[in-house]
């Protein structure tokens, strides 16, 4: 899943601090499962920029509403009434999320709340660790299910660097090295035969441009064959 | 310090042990500020940070949490997420510009009342130490967009 962060409170207000009737948009996906954007940290930064606000002694609103995916433009017309009573919206959905809602409501100022950080897994309540880049050209068939691209902070596609030290990585000592482990688990696998084929180096020109995907089944609707 | 006044505290107790201690309080006569106003739980784990903020947003002037003793949860844990919560909580209000002392968190046992009327006591003396609540006496609008009028 998505992982996100909430920018800091003093940041958040500032960009706020121009709108009378703000409203704080969560997203019921990523960011909701990270503890970071849904319905309840909505409600908590509405709260919090409520009370702070109350404190100065301004005349300002904040209210809140989720919905279930903001990178999906059917879940954001339910705000469409809501949206025209406010002066801005306040997004806690990952990059993308922010995106689609300053899309569909281009009337409206749309705020970034959190700064998204990684596609990750969950490791443990509240601990989220890094796992994809979205490179485009995954390796995992052959690496036994081990990235280097993301857990490699070199990202060596053809086994460890000089820097690896009884399995840890020299850029820290806590940190696990991903050749080591990927050769583990080859090992276990019998499948260490995997590693002796060379891998080209990536195509980083694949990043250098924006995504855009059709499914097979839907090329003839987006006139993506021709 | 502060001018006088008659600090409004919100104590949001689990039933099981701080309830009890505040009902033997009243039956041992014991004496403590008027001003609390007290929120049975079936256990202290129920308290969200959601809560505690909207306590003071609703011009709660100070607010205590109070559980079970350390280990004597009657849900084994529930009193220790609670403290977690609080201690989350604390840095959220002084991050909106509340003086975190004003939220407290305690743990009293069933049969520790004098505990209770300190516990009252102190989150009132200290509510009296801070002032009242910043953001006034005003009623707090509802933050749900679609109860909104």
């Amino acid at each position: 899943m998505i992982v996100a962060q909430r920018k800091d409170f003093e940041q958040i207000k500032a960009a706020a601090a121009d709108f009378r009737k703000v409203l704080v948009v969560g997203c019921g996906t990523c960011v909701a499962v990270c503890l970071t954007g849904g319905e309840k940290e909505a409600g908590i930064l509405a709260a919090q920029l409520d009370l702070a606000s109350q404190i100065k002694g301004e005349e300002k609103s904040f209210a809140v509403a989720c919905v279930e995916r903001q990178c999906d433009l059917e879940f954001l017309d339910e705000l469409a009434e809501t949206v025209l009573d406010h002066d801005a919206l306040l997004s806690l959905a990952c990059g993308a999320g922010i995106q689609l809602l300053a899309e569909r409501y281009p009337r409206v100022p749309v705020l970034a709340g959190v700064d998204t950080t990684f596609i990750g897994i969950n490791r443990d309540v509240g601990l989220w660790e890094e796992r994809c880049r979205a490179c485009r050209s995954c390796l995992l068939t052959t690496t036994g299910g081990i990235c280097p691209v993301s857990l490699c902070p070199k990202g060596m596609l053809n086994g460890p660097c000089g820097g690896t030290r009884q399995g840890k990585c020299e850029t820290d000592p806590e940190r696990d090295c991903a050749w080591s482990l990927i050769y583990e688990r080859l090992a276990g696998l019998d499948r260490l035969e995997n590693l002796s084929a060379i891998v080209a180096p990536r195509d980083h020109g694949a990043r250098g441009q924006p995504g855009r995907q059709v499914h097979p089944a839907y090329l003839r609707r987006y006139s993506a064959h021709e | 310090m502060a001018e006088r006044y008659d600090p409004k505290v919100l104590a949001l107790i689990c039933t099981y042990c701080t309830y009890t201690a505040a009902d033997m309080a009243g039956s041992m006569r014991l004496q403590y500020p008027s001003g609390v106003r007290v929120v049975k739980l079936l256990c202290t784990g129920k308290v969200d940070v959601l809560y505690l903020l909207e306590a003071f947003r609703a011009g709660a002037d100070a607010v205590m949490v109070s559980g079970c003793e350390i280990g004597d949860c009657h849900f084994l844990e529930g009193n220790l997420r609670a403290k977690e919560r609080v201690a989350h909580a604390k840095e959220l209000i002084a991050e909106a510009g509340l003086d975190p002392g004003r939220l407290e968190m305690f743990h009293i046992g069933a049969s520790d009342a004098p505990k209770w009327a300190e516990a009252v006591r102190q989150m009132t003396r200290r509510a009296q130490e801070l002032g009242p609540n910043p953001r006034g006496r005003q009623k707090a609008q509802p933050l749900a967009a679609e109860a909104r009028p």
